[in-house]
């Protein structure tokens, strides 16, 4: 019977051996797969473990990670919740979601690589591995603006240095407190999740940057404005049809002014004084001789098509590819289809200030690792040359004009030059236009470019109420920097 | 005319005593570096219960120079080691989920390892030669199918995770199937040693496989029947696979027949796979076994899942003790004991404990090649591989090399017959293995008498 059992003791030799290899499988080669998983609880747990870098608005943080009993060892903070709740996004067991959390997570836990050196020297010191701290390049002061000026209302605010492309503002309503995703308690975070995702405002949708995006209004017509000024052939006097309604070709539809008046009592306007009362007829007819092509190029010079990183990506505008010729008038007034986010209108606004050089616009102003070292710092970078210095200058004189005189009297600051431009974009029969507003000031030393847009703000077919609605936020917005 | 020269065979009883104060210091080592890595210091009971278990194991020891001299040197220290490993880790999983240690699960698994080793001892004295053992072919086998079913019947039997593997009399809850094991294991070898005759020589060559005659086919059917049942009824197929495994193996030691396997075989995954299609909870185990982590599984238990993910955690070297999170996996004390074994003591750690099995199966195995009769032969083989394949089952079943059961790591996981039935067996392997290695009696007896003569006439 000694066959069979020295067979049997190799046997035995061959079922161990399985077990060697499927353990070295689990643990050595398919081990990083495994720790990688969304569902691994002890990698989210070591996750938690660390203390995650804090975020800056100025030297205040609005996110920041606090030493707990319980076993994820930190609780992540963020002391101004709902003002900053777009910018921070929110750290819980869904991982980093949205915002800096998300965009710049591996510099706040520390995984990044550009922290490698500080890991191993970490580990021989023994001490304990840290996040590194974003600073972001908010101006307090305007936020809080920002935030005041909408109010209850559902909208979005985006503030730009116009020379660096710093964001100083960034808004969006409805907002919601990331403090409640935050809590270590995995039931109350999902109920308050579940809350928020289905309520119908969707506040966890930063609408600065995406979103479902807006139709522009009138606010556009500066693009349009752009684009014939730079194309040689028109001047800020030059003479463009402004009846009560502009005929058409192909269809039977006209695009009309509105309040359904002629834009001035000879039926005809010079370019600026389009831009002044926010001519319809005016443009529709513009756009259409200057062509739907040099209107798309103007439109992606300002950065149109782009994607920037700020570092939240940012869903691109756009001007549809294939316009006839009606479609290209009511394109001229920002209408059809033609979608913008409000980052996209206040980097017009800041390109035009900045006399036609648009910068990529920023929210990160340095990074700073534990031991308080730099480890990066922002670098303003030209985005592009949107239009040419002089054509600057006559945009901003228009626009300056409009503020003075025009439908944005509800923007000026006292002692202050202010450029600006109203929109009020209708989306949909029946409902309240959306109410918009772009400006800068002071317009000879730009120091702020704002984007206001208030979601059903406005009363469908009155320029003014746009202005009225939108213009005194951004006024609120450009004063706080301007203080 | 030649010298016999009285040089006495090596026992190795102190070969034993060096490596049994070796397993004891390498588990008191691992109990302080849980308090150092847990609390940061030496955890307080430290010497009374290090020199207990010191105190326990010596007196194993004492019991085999005694009562078993040459018994195996290896196997007393392996299993006291595996033992205090698996103390440790329970002792872990308590601290982890919050209990003191004087209603922790690890006390009591301490309490059990004295009765066990009691209960060893004990085997040790009364079966002074394992031939006692063959007496009991018939009464033992009654009682291990017995065992085996009992968990069907109605008051006592009891269903915990899915299995009726249990029963529960008063407060007192009992895994009969891990005594049944050995019951059966005396049982096959006395059967098998009584019929192999029958079983090897008759029968007829087909395709160069000497099958069996047919009625001759009746204990396998019998001992299939069985096995399914238990697979089907107690939803168990650990045991199911444990104790087929095992009855097949014996047959083919006793017959030396390779048809015997085919046969086997067949009809184990013919079993199997009727069973797979026609219930529900195996399919379940075949969906957890190939596709864990698909949504349909995961909702099902993610138990399987979360071991996989903590052995991954572990990785080459491990967390360490007491610095991982091994509490996370439901059952971490018992059933999942190898994958916190491997998240803390990384694939190493794990290695060294597969190892430790392989010698202790080994060595048993050694000792039925050094047996010298039929029975002592059959039970040795069968008990050590019963081992084997009990670890496979569990190892297998947590590391998806095989679809999950419910059997326990020998000597490790946390449970009361479990540690009763294993330290039995390893008395009953120490006895043959004391049988085997000890020297021929009648050698020595002339060697004296022939001393003797050289010497002086006995006068009385």
């Amino acid at each position: 019977m000694n066959a069979p059992v020295r067979r049997l003791s190799f046997l035995v030799g061959l079922l161990f051996a399985s077990l060697l290899v499927s353990t070295t499988l689990i643990q050595y080669v398919f081990a990083a797969d495994l720790n990688a998983r969304p569902d691994n609880r002890r990698t989210l747990l070591a996750t938690y473990a660390r203390e995650r870098g804090e975020i800056l608005v100025g030297q205040t943080p609005v996110a920041r990670s606090v030493p707990t009993e319980d076993e994820f060892k930190f609780q992540r903070e963020y002391p101004d919740g709902p003002l900053y709740s777009h910018v921070t996004g929110f750290y819980s067991f869904y991982g980093a979601v949205g915002g800096l959390e998300q965009s710049e997570d591996p510099l706040l836990s520390g995984s990044s690589d550009k922290l490698f050196y500080r890991r191993v020297s970490d580990l021989f010191t023994g001490r304990r591995a840290q996040g590194a701290t974003i600073e972001t390049t908010l101006d307090p002061a305007v936020q809080q603006a920002a935030e005041q000026g909408l109010g209850q209302a559902r909208g979005a605010v985006v503030a730009l240095d116009p020379k660096t492309g710093a964001v100083l503002a960034m808004v969006s309503h409805p907002d919601f407190n990331p403090n409640r995703l935050a809590g270590h308690d995995l039931a109350t975070v999902d109920e308050n999740y579940r809350k928020l995702t289905e309520e119908p405002d969707r506040p966890l949708v930063n609408r600065a940057i995406g979103g479902d995006l807006y139709p522009p209004g009138s606010v556009f017509k500066v693009v349009v404005a752009a684009a014939a000024l730079s194309d040689g052939e028109y001047t800020e006097d030059s003479v463009l049809p402004g009846p009560a309604a502009l005929d058409l070709p192909l269809t039977s539809a006209t695009l009309p002014n509105h309040d359904d008046v002629p834009c001035s009592p000879t039926g005809e306007v010079t370019l600026k004084q389009a831009m002044v009362v926010s001519c319809n007829p005016a443009f529709g007819d513009l756009g259409m001789k200057i062509g739907a092509d040099a209107l798309r190029e103007q439109a992606a010079k300002f950065g149109f098509g782009d994607s920037p990183s700020v570092p939240m990506r940012v869903t691109p505008s756009s001007v549809p590819a294939e316009l006839d010729a009606p479609q290209l008038a009511q394109s001229s007034i920002g209408q059809y289809d033609v979608r913008v986010t409000p980052m996209q209108m206040a980097m017009v606004a800041a390109g035009v200030a900045n006399r036609g050089t648009v910068m990529s616009p920023y929210l990160v102003q340095s990074v700073i690792g534990s031991d308080l070292s730099v480890i990066e710092s922002a670098d303003p970078t030209e985005l592009t040359q949107a239009v040419s210095p002089r054509v600057a200058d006559e945009l901003t004189d228009m626009l300056v004009a409009t503020v003075d005189e025009g439908t944005g009297t509800k923007a000026q600051i006292p002692g202050v030059r202010v450029a600006g431009k109203t929109g009020t974009a209708e989306h949909g029969e029946g409902r309240r236009a959306h109410a918009w507003f772009i400006s800068y000031a002071p317009a000879d030393d730009p120091q702020i470019a704002v984007a206001v847009i208030v979601e059903d703000g406005g009363v469908s077919g009155s320029e003014t109420s746009g202005g009225s609605v939108a213009a005194p936020i951004a006024k609120q917005v450009m004063e706080a920097r301007l203080k | 005319m030649s010298i016999v020269s009285s040089v006495a065979p090596r026992s190795g009883r102190t070969t034993e005593l060096i490596l049994l104060l070796g397993a004891v210091g390498i588990v008191g080592l691992a109990y302080v570096n849980l308090g150092l890595a847990t609390t940061g210091s030496i955890p307080p009971g430290f010497a009374a219960l290090g020199l207990g278990y010191l105190g326990v194991a010596l007196a194993f020891h004492v019991v085999l120079r005694w009562k078993a001299r040459y018994a195996d040197p290896l196997l007393l220290p392996i299993v006291t080691l595996l033992n205090g490993l698996g103390l440790v880790m329970i002792h872990r999983i308590d601290i982890a989920r919050g209990r003191d240690i004087t209603d922790g699960v690890a006390l009591r698994q301490l309490m059990w390892s004295a009765l066990a080793v009691a209960i060893a001892t004990a085997v040790l004295f009364v079966v002074r030669d394992h031939r006692i053992l063959r007496r009991y072919t018939w009464i033992a086998g009654a009682a291990g199918f017995v065992l085996l079913l009992l968990p069907l019947m109605p008051v006592i039997g009891n269903s915990e995770f899915g299995s009726r593997i249990w029963i529960r009399l008063g407060p007192l809850s009992f895994q009969p199937g891990e005594v049944a094991k050995l019951l059966l294991a005396v049982f096959f070898a006395g059967y098998l040693v009584q019929t192999r005759d029958a079983l090897s020589v008759a029968g007829r060559k087909i395709l160069g496989l000497t099958l069996p005659r047919a009625r001759d086919l009746g204990p396998i059917l019998i001992a299939w029947l069985a096995s399914l049942g238990v697979l089907v009824f107690e939803r168990d197929l650990g045991s199911s696979l444990l104790f087929f495994g095992l009855f097949v193996a014996m047959l083919y030691v006793a017959t030396e027949r390779v048809s015997w396997i085919a046969i086997g075989l067949t009809l184990f995954v013919a079993g199997a796979y009727l069973a797979y299609l026609m219930f529900g909870h195996v399919q379940t185990r075949v969906l957890l076994w190939l596709h864990t982590f698909s949504p349909d599984a995961l909702e099902t238990s993610d138990q399987l899942a979360k071991g996989l993910m903590g052995m991954a955690a572990g990785g080459m070297v491990g967390t360490g003790l007491g610095r991982g999170r091994p509490d996370l996996t439901y059952l971490a004390e018992s059933d999942f004991i190898i994958p916190s074994f491997g998240e803390e003591l990384g694939m190493i750690g794990l290695f060294a404990i597969l190892v430790l099995y392989v010698l202790l199966v080994e060595r048993g195995l050694r000792t039925s090649l050094g047996t010298r009769d039929g029975f002592g032969k059959l039970l040795a083989a069968g008990l050590s591989f019963s081992l084997a394949l009990q670890c496979f089952v569990v190892v297998g079943g947590v590391t998806r090399v095989i679809p999950l059961t419910g059997l326990t790591a020998p000597f490790l996981s946390s449970g009361g017959s479990s540690l009763l039935a294993n330290w039995t067996l390893v008395a009953i392997l120490l006895r043959i293995s004391d049988h085997a290695r000890r020297p021929l009696p009648d050698e020595r007896q002339q060697a004296a008498v022939g001393e003797a003569a050289t010497q002086v006439v006995k006068v009385r």
